[in-house]
């Protein structure tokens, strides 16, 4: 290994590059429209509260406070309807797509006052049990809170919700690491089996061979390219997801071994795709069949917590799921431990894969 | 002067195929050897093996004392090659092609000059993709230059090329002759060989048919030169009753064959006491074409004419 000639492959390798639009498009701007994509469709579901019309028929300092005790608990965002009666509330409701709705009925205030038993009225729709269990909780918790105030007692026991991690996170959270997981696998992936197996068909790699260049000389320069390639998109994609999303993640620097070992990774694997297939068109199977799995399996678009054992078995042995695992475990969690872990399972893969692709892949033959 | 290329009983098959059958040759250097045949005969099979770029099934190989299949590297020093079909990245400039090789081969050399040893210093800040086919070609020898070789390969290097192309690419092989350097080149265009090459080999079917300079092939393989008129068929008739020469009428044309130049004198005397009427005289001689036609030709009919293009 020379890195001159390194040196020299990799201006071509970015020259090729920029002088090529479409992967200029799917490198860089297509992991941020996936980021706008689906931080869009899961904004609202950030914070895991839902909307909660109130149909409110008593206007007393007991039903406001009572409003408020449900706002606070955080999981539903309160909406008063006005101009609509008890009668046609449900089919508003109906109409408006709305699974859940509450009604306070009149004097509800003065029943809290005096100490009279009074009921809310819950409407519930059973084809939404996840909004409906949220607000039955929100509604219940605000209930038990006032009739103790009404009883002039105080809760003994609390509880202190937590989301799993130790913090609050919201789907854009996720998203960020796994869609960085994402460039970083398809982008290498897709490019180099095509590559490999055009050059090769092109009889570009026998010519090379009459160079004194060598075939982990020419991994290298792509892999380095690679690297620096993510390193600009995973940057881009913090920005959108910060700044557009309101994403909350850190951005530590030990980012930064699983931005090197990914592509590296990667790029070999593709290699060693494309060496083995006998013709592109092969090739671009061989590709996708090892692309997919991966592309969806291993938290790019949905954390891996949410998986079921058999799902999350089939996840652990995709190369991605330890990236992403990795990238999850610094930017959220902080479990540095965990991370290294990842890393030292991705490093001894990459290694492997680099080898097998470099005695696999020939230049010329018999 | 020492071998540039030293062949002997090279022999490479393809399964049961016998691509390449038992050639031997050697080339001196400073020489432009021209290795000529139909499509499919095994021409790019052998320059491939000289290359380095394919093992061989049999015999013994030297490219300048070196084994091209197990000294790969070493000898990639020091040759320079076109593939048949060259073709680079479409993205890639000539001028950034050149500066890739020579930092490649860690050698210090300027781009534009090597363009314009190929007369390509115009398109050196053009897409590959937007060059013209001659072009293109004109790059490949620039990239075999680069690392300033003593023997270059080119396989076909002006197969598909206008005519204005071709004659570019031929003086740029003439120049590399004279600055001493070994040509192997393949063809299949006869006029290419006998204008550039010291010496030629005839290939077919994996065998060499002739070789020599093409001066001794056609001697060898040729037929006499002819003394030749336009005539009728009876001129034909009067002639080869009174002369011992072959004569033959392809009409418009009578030949006679002669067997020494003296002979002219004896057919014309013979002619101008006949009376008959006959008009442009010349003499016609075998070219490279005429023997290569007959000699592939006599091997197996129609190969060549539908093959040949
Ligand atoms: N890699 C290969 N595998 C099988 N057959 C081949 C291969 N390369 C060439 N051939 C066959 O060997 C013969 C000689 O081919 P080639 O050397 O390319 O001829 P030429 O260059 O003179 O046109 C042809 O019949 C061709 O089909
Ligand atoms: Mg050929």
């Amino acid at each position: 290994m020379k890195l001159r000639r390194i040196a020299a492959d990799l201006p071509i390798v970015s020259r090729q590059f920029t002088r090529n639009p479409i992967g200029l498009f799917f490198s860089l701007v297509f992991p941020i429209i996936l980021i706008g994509l689906f931080g869009l469709i899961f904004q609202n579901t950030g914070n895991n509260s839902v909307n909660l019309p109130v149909l409110l028929l008593d206007h007393s300092n007991e039903s406001s406070s009572f409003l408020d005790a449900l706002n606070a608990t955080g999981l539903v965002n309160v909406q008063i309807w006005n101009n609509v009666s008890a009668s046609e509330f449900s089919s508003k409701l109906y109409a408006a797509e709305a699974p859940v709705g509450l009604v306070i009925p009149p004097g509800f205030g003065a029943g809290v006052a005096a100490h009279t038993s009074i009921n809310v009225t819950l409407y519930t729709d059973p084809g939404n049990p996840a909004a409906s269990g949220t607000v039955y909780a929100a509604v219940n918790s605000a209930v038990t809170q006032l009739n103790f105030r009404a009883a002039g007692a105080h809760p003994v026991i609390g509880v202190h919700a937590l989301t799993v991690g130790s913090k609050s996170f919201a789907y854009i959270d996720y998203l960020i690491p796994g869609l960085i997981g994402f460039a970083i696998l398809t982008s290498p992936m897709f490019s180099m089996v095509e590559l490999v197996s055009t050059y090769r068909k092109d009889g570009f790699f026998r010519q090379l061979s009459l160079t004194p260049l060598t075939r982990a000389e020419w991994l290298s320069s792509r892999i380095l390219w690679y690297i620096g390639l993510t390193l600009v998109s995973a940057a881009l994609m913090l920005l959108v997801g910060i700044e557009g999303f309101g994403a909350k993640v850190n951005i530590p620097l030990a980012m930064l071994p699983f931005l090197f070992v990914g592509p590296f990774l990667f790029v070999s694997l593709g290699m060693l795709a494309g060496s083995v297939a006998k013709s592109p068109e092969t090739a671009a199977v061989i590709g996708n069949v090892v692309t997919f799995p991966m592309m969806f399996l291993s938290g790019t678009f949905f954390p891996t917590s949410t998986f079921s054992p058999p799902l999350l078995a089939i996840a652990k042995v995709l190369p991605l799921y330890y990236v992403i695992d990795g990238l999850n475990s610094v930017m959220l969690f902080g479990n540095s431990t965990r991370a290294l872990t990842d890393f030292g399972i991705v490093l001894v893969i990459s290694v492997v894969i680099f080898l097998a692709a470099i005695v696999t892949f020939k230049w010329r033959e018999e | 002067m020492p071998d540039a290329i030293c062949v002997e009983g090279l022999a490479k098959r393809y399964g049961t195929l016998r691509a390449v059958d038992g050639v031997s040759f050697t080339v001196p250097e400073g020489r432009v050897f021209a290795f000529l045949g139909p499509n499919g005969a095994g021409k790019t099979t052998t320059v491939e093996i000289l290359e380095g770029l394919r093992n061989r099934s049999a015999g013994s190989v030297q490219v300048l004392g070196l084994d091209p299949w197990k000294d790969g590297p070493e000898l990639h020093e020091q040759i320079g090659v076109i593939p048949q079909e060259f073709r680079f990245f479409d993205k890639i400039h000539p001028r950034e092609a050149v500066v890739y090789y020579a930092r490649l081969f860690g050698s210090t050399v300027d781009p534009l000059a090597i363009l314009r040893r190929v007369y390509l210093e115009k398109k050196a800040d053009a897409r590959f993709d937007t060059l013209s086919g001659g072009q293109k070609q004109k790059l490949g020898l620039a990239l075999s230059l680069v690392n300033n070789p003593r023997v270059l390969f080119l396989d076909e290097p002006t197969t598909g090329l206008d005519p204005q192309a071709r004659r570019g690419i031929w003086e740029v092989i003439r120049a590399l002759r004279a600055e001493g350097r070994t040509v192997f080149l393949t063809t299949h265009y006869l006029e290419e060989a006998s204008l550039l090459a010291d010496q030629v080999a005839i290939i077919h079917r994996g065998q060499i048919i002739s070789s020599g300079t093409p001066e001794q092939i056609i001697a060898a393989h040729g037929r006499p030169d002819r003394l030749r008129f336009e005539a009728g068929p009876e001129v034909a008739r009067y002639l080869s009753g009174k002369l011992p020469f072959a004569v033959t009428n392809e009409p418009p044309y009578v030949d006679v064959e002669l067997r020494r130049k003296q002979d002219a004198l004896q057919v014309l005397t013979v002619l101008e006491a006949s009376q008959l009427g006959w008009d442009h005289l010349s003499v016609a001689r075998d070219t490279l074409e005429d023997v290569f036609v007959r000699l592939v030709g006599r091997m197996d009919d129609g190969v060549i004419k539908s093959e040949a293009s």
